[in-house]
């Protein structure tokens, strides 16, 4: 196993966008029981340090491959795709329309500490977010489409921002 | 070299001796150490059989100290030297501390942390906590009969950098090797959920005497992994008791009290709470110092009414690091109650409302966070009986940022993300010929500097003279298992790279750490020469035995010339070890160290191909495993 492999070879999986999440977390699991600086505690120092590097590059890994927009945007990377700035102007009219229509609803929700209001937005926003990463896969992984990928993406990125900032007005209304 | 842990079940490994470690749990209220003998883990007592240590130290004038119940006793006739629930001061700032105008100590508000004038002079709260940790290395040493290799000691999961690094330097000053810093909401799962074989979330509701912390968790085959973590570094059994001293002052209508009547009057409202945990009504009885009685009478009903706030203010870190975890109440599968403050019977109430479910309270709330430790600290040491293994990952419980551009900050490392961790980011001038850079780090969730709390600010100084935006800077955050952070910083632009050790700000520099070792050694019967020899004999063995178990199982990793080397090292430091020059010991180290770099990087990576050689049968096994799954976050 080389430390500068890529993060889907160092857990022995295939680079695509679908991932047997329990695989994943199998593999993570065994490389930490072996690498983790726990396992060397009393160690000299050389081990302590490469424990230390070993067990850093594995979470690092698994971070990036656990969750969906990390991994397809490492995806983009390896591909070499550029993925273009998070810009306002690159995004289509009718995308930024709906964006602000979603932003002033749980902007009023939030002011009026509608609790129910937010908690039904989230669950909305993360169905529709959920198709847009089924969509996201065939574009990866069976048509090889990174341009039309890279674009899904780059709205996933505006509405992972949306989906935190109603959790945190939920946080804030339960205060 | 310890890597003897890593061998294959069924492998034979070299027997070897017991290695002396223990576990601490460095409380706000109480502090013990406990140990795992003969497979149990058991809590050590003191002479006359008492278990806890009262994290209490008092500064006599011939700069002496006692410690425990001892200057418990003196608390009230010495109020002002008789330091109580340092762990609150650990790596604060006085602005940092609610209520200081109302202690009984004069403070010093020195840059970083704090200061306490006593009479033997000022004292920094590491070394009153070294005093603490140092009375409870004696107790174990005396009771185990050796020198330790070594200690895991608890801290809040919530403790940002300044609080953990604080405690390290604590157990430095006290000649106490740390193995590790341990959370302690983890310490009390690992006392529950492996005596208990429990699979599946758990909640950890920690209530001490200072400070608050909710874990969730989630134990499967083995392994610990922290979800979230969340809590209130200042709220705890103490503001309870200060809620029963303000109720005590309303109802009895007294005047502003002298500062010894305020410290009894404390300690009658902590045995009021304690008494109610059994009983329905409390009396409290009281002479003031002027002579006028308190004569109150405290009924549950009126202690629940009172704190009421306090309870409630424990359930929103709980929502909140639920919600971090992604979960519902519903999917957690049991809470742990940790913490003397839990006792009370209004908090397991509102615990069991809120989880919808009894709350686990069948180990002692005040032991199981050492017992905890202690078994962590057997596992570290390489002591765990075969089978008997476990894996904790944890998390980093607040985001480290840098600040920007108009004091704002910019997260490098998210809250809960699992240790140990590091993050690189690249820096630019944006001046013509720019040639010095200053980066500040700060650790919280607020989005302005002033709102976190500032951990290092350093400047990068030498950078060569280019146009704006032409210098590549790479500052690189390292987060490590005990969650202390290390920057290091590279110029790359000119070719030539530079590479700086940053130690953040509010540490006590080496120099002062020795300073603090030289006065507390003056005043302790405790031969620091002699105790040094022997802890670098210790070592050496154990580096010896470590070195001797790789090569019995690796052996072949290493050509003939190297193994010869290997071999004259050991024999070197044998002999070393043998006689009574400490210098010439640590050379020895130095030399197999160095020899056996190359081995332990072929041996990790061995390791790690063998993690992937044996995956098909552990994939049959874990068929019905759940674990995280890919869902958006």
């Amino acid at each position: 196993m080389e430390f500068n492999a890529d993060h889907f070879s160092l857990f022995e999986l295939p680079a695509t966008f679908r991932l047997d999440a329990a695989l994943l977390d199998r593999r993570y699991l065994e490389m930490q029981s072996r690498v983790h600086p726990d396992r060397f505690a009393s160690a000299g120092e050389a081990e302590r340090r490469l424990s230390l590097q070993w067990a850093t590059r594995v979470n690092e890994a698994y971070q990036t491959l656990r969750k969906p927009l990390p991994r397809a945007r490492y995806l983009l990377q390896l591909a070499a795709h550029e993925l273009g700035s998070e810009n306002n102007a690159l995004m289509p009219h009718d995308f930024l329309v709906e964006q602000m229509e979603w932003r002033e609803a749980v902007g009023e929700a939030r002011v009026a500490r509608e609790h129910h209001e937010l908690e039904h937005l989230h669950h909305r926003l993360q169905r529709d977010m959920l198709e847009r990463y089924d969509e996201i896969a065939i574009l990866l992984d069976d048509q090889h489409d990174l341009e039309q990928a890279a674009d899904r993406v780059r709205r996933l990125m505006f509405l992972e921002k949306l989906l935190s900032e109603i959790d945190d007005a939920i946080a804030v209304s339960e205060e | 070299m310890a890597l003897l842990q890593i061998a294959e079940p069924g492998e034979a490994t070299a027997p070897h001796q017991h290695r002396l470690a223990v576990g601490i749990d460095l409380g706000t209220t109480n502090s013990l150490v406990a140990t795992v003998r003969s497979g149990l883990a058991v809590v050590l007592s003191d002479a006359l059989g008492r278990p806890l240590l009262p994290s209490v130290v008092r500064y006599l004038p011939d700069g002496h100290s006692e410690v425990g119940y001892e200057a418990q006793a003196k608390q009230a006739l010495d109020p002002r030297n008789t330091v109580v629930s340092v762990k609150r001061f650990m790596g604060r700032g006085l602005h940092d501390i609610e209520h200081h105008e109302g202690m009984p100590y004069l403070f010093d508000d020195a840059p970083g942390m704090l200061r306490l004038h006593t009479v033997a002079g000022l004292k920094s709260p590491v070394e009153v906590s070294a005093e603490i940790l140092r009375t409870l290395r004696l107790r174990a040493e005396a009771s185990l009969g050796g020198a330790l290799l070594g200690a895991v000691i608890t801290v809040p999961a919530y403790f940002d950098d300044a609080q953990r690094q604080a405690t390290k330097d604590a157990a430095r000053v006290a000649g106490l090797p740390v193995l590790r810093l341990l959370n302690e909401p983890t310490a009390a799962a690992i006392a529950y959920g492996l005596d208990n074989a429990a699979e599946g979330v758990y909640a950890v509701y920690d209530l001490g005497g200072g400070t608050f912390d909710i874990s969730i968790l989630k134990l499967a085959r083995g392994i610990f992994e922290v979800l979230a973590t969340g809590g209130d570094s200042a709220l705890g059994g103490d503001d309870f008791d200060h809620r029963i001293f303000c109720w005590m002052l309303e109802a009895a209508e007294l005047k502003p009290l002298s500062v010894e009547d305020s410290r009894m009057l404390l300690t009658r409202a902590r045995e009021a709470k304690e008494y109610l945990t059994f009983h329905g009504v409390a009396p409290i009885n009281a002479r003031l110092n002027s002579g006028e009685l308190v004569d109150l009478t405290l009924t549950t009903e009126i202690f629940a009414g009172i704190t009421q706030t306090l309870v409630a203010k424990t359930m929103q870190p709980v929502k909140k690091a639920l919600r971090d975890a992604g979960l519902s109440v519903s999917e957690v599968k049991g809470v742990v109650m940790v913490g003397g403050a839990t006792r009370m019977p209004q908090v397991q109430r509102a615990v069991g409302d809120f989880f919808r479910q009894d709350p686990l309270n069948n180990l002692d709330p005040d032991k199981v966070v050492a017992i905890g430790a202690a078994k962590q600290a057997n596992l570290l040491a390489g002591n765990g009986a075969a089978g008997d293994d476990w894996l904790l990952l944890d998390v980093i419980p607040l985001s480290l940022g840098l600040e920007t551009m108009g004091g704002l900050v910019e997260k490098i490392i998210p809250r809960n993300a699992t240790i140990p961790t590091a993050r690189a980011q690249e820096f630019t001038t944006f001046r013509d010929g720019q040639t010095a850079l200053a980066v500040h780090v700060v650790q919280g969730e607020r989005e302005l500097v002033s709102d976190c709390r500032s951990l290092a600010r350093f400047e990068l100084r030498g950078i060569p003279p280019l146009v704006a935006g032409a210098a590549r800077i790479r500052v690189t955050f390292q987060v490590d298992a005990d969650g202390l952070l290390a920057v290091t910083a590279r110029e790359q632009a000119s070719g030539v790279e530079a590479s700086i050790v940053v130690k953040p700000s509010y540490g006590l520099s080496d120099d002062e750490i020795a300073g603090m070792l030289k006065d507390s050694l003056l005043h302790v019967k405790d031969d620091a020469l002699q105790r040094a020899l022997k802890e670098s004999q210790v070592d050496a063995e154990r580096l010896v035995e470590a070195v001797r178990a790789a090569l019995a199982s690796d052996g072949d990793l290493l050509g003939a010339e190297e193994l010869a080397r290997v071999d004259r090292d050991i024999a070197s430091l044998q002999a070393a070890a043998r006689g009574d020059n400490r210098r010439q010991i640590m050379l020895a180290m130095d030399d197999l160290e160095a020899d056996t770099k190359d081995f332990a990087a072929r041996r990790m990576d061995k390791s790690i191909r063998r993690a992937f050689a044996g995956r098909n049968i552990n994939e049959l096994d874990s068929e019905t495993a759940v674990a995280h799954t890919g869902e958006p976050a």
